[in-house]
């Protein structure tokens, strides 16, 4: 088997997995909207907590694995880790969007504000925004290795930076307490929405796994065509 | 480790003589500084913020802008002529490359602050002198904290083409713990409340200073080519 025979495997696989998750997706809208009971307190708009809380736990999974190979890469300096940190990279980005997104519309029905600095609201536009400091520092980079170097300390580095800015929000929290800000204690679901919410997160994260595995296959064709190009070139 | 200090000083030098014979960034950061004071002085309702009250914000901002254009300085110059490869080249801890770098930036940064500080008080009219010490301590944790994350950011931007548009977007998410603690500290210390007050905040500067330090001086090593 040739690595382009695996990689295209790893995209087919991809695709499949991602395609399936999909649908699942659907379904958990279904039962999300029709068979779990509308929340006393905060009304249909609990609805989205669903996809919010789901999406952000595939993006913050997906910048801990990013973080993870990173220091795996520049242990081992295999390309493959580097190409996998990338894809993961990118794929967090985009859950990190649908978080971002979700987010504010729950938020002004139910906190009266699309946005609050809050500890966790705080940390993650952070850490999505290095992110996105990553992707475009790898776009700006032409030699691989480098690349895979440079963006292997930045991963490491947010890694790392992380609980930095969540503590800083939270010093910065119980300093200045917000009368404004009605923070929910965590509600012990009832089993219907416990449910819905489970197999919401197992969506998720199938779906992180199936975006990333497509990303990942590409990444690796992408390095066998910009070889073969030197090769024709040299 | 004596070797590694005497080389680390040798960088620097050689890096502070270059930027004293031209003095390009130096007075440009510094106009730069004194540009962004004057600007953030007018960035409020005067009837109804005080300068006071802006003033920690403003400081910091201040100081973290005018270091952000002269922090790729330093591999700007050994990026030209391949300068570089001529450093790795030397008989020296590769280390001490880095340690070089910080140590020049943070007297190129100390500089910059040096200057703004006082046209600082004259702005703001803020009453500053009392609490020197307390506010040397918090400039220099914080400033640390940034250059040198600052200057392993910059070691790496500079091999891209944006360079300077790069560091920031690179280095700002770095600057939220050390910018808002200075900032917070700083308040206190301006508005004489006791240094004990804000401990917390010293705390985590602090931390950040070790953490980052030691993340970054064994980063670096992987920045460079084999």
């Amino acid at each position: 088997m040739t690595p382009r025979d695996r990689a295209l495997t790893f995209a087919r696989r991809g695709t499949l997995l991602t395609g399936a998750m999909l649908v699942a997706l659907a379904g958990v809208y279904v039962r999300a909207l029709m068979f779990t009971p509308i929340e006393r307190f905060q009304g249909p708009a609990q609805k989205i907590f669903y996809v919010h809380a789901p999406a952000a736990w595939s993006a913050l999974l997906a910048f801990a694995v990013t973080g993870i190979l990173s220091i795996l890469y520049l242990w081992l300096r295999d390309r493959r880790l580097d190409v996998a940190a990338a894809a993961s990279a990118e794929v967090g980005v985009a859950f990190s969007m649908v978080m971002l997104t979700t987010g504010p519309i729950w938020g002004k029905p139910i906190w009266g504000t699309w946005w609050t600095w809050d500890a966790r609201l705080t940390s993650t536009l952070f850490i999505f925004l290095l992110f996105v400091g990553y992707m475009v520092l790898r776009g700006a980079l032409t030699d691989p290795e480098v690349r895979a170097r440079y963006s292997a300390v930045i991963g490491i580095m947010g890694l790392v930076l992380v609980p930095f800015i969540h503590f800083t929000v939270f010093l910065f929290r119980t300093l200045h307490p917000d009368p404004v800000l009605m923070k929910p204690e965590k509600p012990s679901l009832p089993g219907d929405m416990l449910l819905t919410l489970l197999v919401s997160f197992g969506v998720f994260t199938l779906l992180y796994v199936g975006f990333l595995t497509q990303r990942y296959a590409l990444g690796l064709l992408r390095e066998l065509r910009d070889e073969e190009m030197a090769h024709a070139v040299s | 480790m004596a070797d590694l200090l005497r080389a680390a000083a040798a960088i620097a030098l050689k890096d502070l003589a270059v930027e004293w014979r031209t003095k390009t960034a130096l007075v440009s950061s510094l106009a730069f500084a004194v540009l962004v004071l004057a600007v953030l002085f007018f960035a409020r309702d005067p009837t109804a913020v005080g300068a006071v009250d802006v003033a920690p914000g403003a400081l910091w901002v201040t100081f973290t802008f005018a270091a952000m254009i002269g922090l790729n300085r330093a591999f700007l110059m050994e990026r030209d002529n391949r300068a570089l490869d001529g450093i790795l080249l030397a008989p020296i801890p590769r280390t001490a490359l880095f340690l070089g770098k910080v140590a020049a930036n943070l007297v190129f940064v100390a500089a910059v602050e040096v200057v703004s500080v006082p046209l600082f008080v004259l702005f703001y009219d803020v009453p500053l002198w009392r609490r020197l010490p307390e506010l040397t301590l918090v400039i220099g944790t914080a400033t640390f904290a940034f250059v040198v994350v600052g200057t392993l950011l910059s070691s790496m931007v500079v091999r891209t083409r944006f360079s300077e548009l790069m560091l920031p977007l690179l280095l700002l998410p770095f600057l939220v713990p050390p910018v808002v603690g200075a900032v917070q500290v700083t308040a206190r210390v301006l508005a004489g409340r006791p240094l004990s007050e804000a401990l917390g905040w010293l705390r985590l500067l602090l931390a950040f200073d070790i953490v980052f330090f030691v993340l970054s001086t064994i980063l670096f090593t992987a920045t460079l080519d084999e």
